[in-house]
């Protein structure tokens, strides 16, 4: 009977798994505006609007879902003004100048879906992380998402850490995450 | 034949103890591994999103739980069925949040209280609108760092 009280124990300790909750990790911006007014030239911003029925307005026009993270990155990777060595965008005279000062900018309307929204958030997270994917294999050979789940995770030993640290550190300052969120609006129409 | 005794009517065999200890042991087993630590019983429907950008919530300790959604059958009789917010055991309205965060937030060891997460829980189904006030209450308080709490899986599901 031992023997069986054994087996099963050994069974349901390999079997269960901590419960760990996991979810898109987003910033929000802090409620005092900054001191000085930052003036943002318009093609430095790309403008998402989701309406109450899901539908997005991608810089005033309709988009599919699908094609979002495609034109997130597009945008982004731009580099107009050249100042971006390792952009490999189209260097569209009308997009974004430089990935350090390309904005996106999410406005939701009071009745959008909470899962719409979610996916776009996802898309939009999507789109930096593959553009750090890329610099991040560039540099040191492996996945930007891989390396920065190493550094959070706090059964890394901190000689790996503090080594990560500083690689992770260096792909977030070459696409900075400079995603924001506008109030919602109450349109009606 | 006096070796063979005749046995006497109503004379039962004992039962034999010696397995009990592992019985119990198998039963103590089973309860602690099927034991979750749950800190609130769910009073709202929470089918959470997919998404695939994810990352995990480590260290539980460090994380404040909202959670919003449809009241559950059972409290939609008295709360109706617009999605509400649920903080701790009990609903709450938009202006609560504030003073919820502060208090969790004071509960939390020094160290800790910079570095607080809030973690939303959130029904796909309830709308931007609720979750804008709730963030908007949030911005108020100083707690910026939020985790919209969703499964892993691909995110265009959530459009169904």
């Amino acid at each position: 009977m031992a023997d069986i009280a054994f087996l099963l124990l050994i069974f349901f300790l390999v079997t269960t798994t901590i419960e760990t909750d996991a979810g898109l990790d987003r910033m929000l911006p802090p409620i005092e505006p900054p001191d000085t007014d930052v003036i943002i030239r318009q093609k430095n911003i790309f403008t998402v609007n989701i309406n109450k029925n899901g539908q997005l307005l991608v810089e005033e026009q309709l988009m599919d879902l699908k094609d979002l993270r495609e034109a997130a990155i597009a945008f982004l990777d731009n580099g107009a003004d050249g100042s971006c060595a390792y952009c490999k965008g189209r260097r569209d005279e009308s997009s974004s100048d430089n990935p350090t000062k390309a904005i996106i900018s999410l406005k939701n309307d009071r009745e959008t879906r909470y899962g719409t929204y979610i996916t776009v958030q996802n898309e939009l997270v999507g789109a930096y992380n593959d553009l750090r994917n890329r610099e991040a294999q560039r540099l040191f050979g492996r996945d930007f998402t891989d390396m920065e789940a190493q550094y959070l995770n706090p059964e890394t030993p901190s000689g790996i850490r503090d080594d990560l640290k500083e690689k992770v550190a260096k792909i977030q300052e070459l696409f900075p995450q400079k995603l924001s969120e506008a109030e919602t609006s109450s349109s009606t129409n | 034949m006096a070796k063979f005794n005749k046995k006497k009517d109503g004379d039962l065999p004992a039962v034999s103890t010696a397995s009990l200890p592992d019985i119990v042991f198998m039963l103590l087993f089973f309860f602690m591994t099927v034991t979750t630590m749950k800190d609130s019983s769910l009073m709202v429907e929470n089918t959470l999103p997919n998404a695939s950008e994810i990352k995990k919530l480590e260290k539980k300790d460090r994380v404040i739980y909202i959670y919003v959604g449809k009241p559950t059958s059972q409290y939609q009789k008295v709360f109706g069925s617009e999605p509400k917010i649920q903080l701790n055991d009990k609903f709450a309205s938009v202006s609560e949040i504030g003073d919820f965060i502060l208090q969790e937030r004071a509960k939390k060891p020094q160290e800790l209280q910079n570095v607080l997460t809030t973690a939303l829980k959130v029904d796909k189904e309830a709308n931007m609108g609720l979750i804008s006030d709730i963030k908007q209450e949030l911005r108020k308080v100083n707690a910026l760092k939020v985790n919209y709490t969703t499964y892993e899986g691909d995110a265009f599901r959530n459009l169904q």
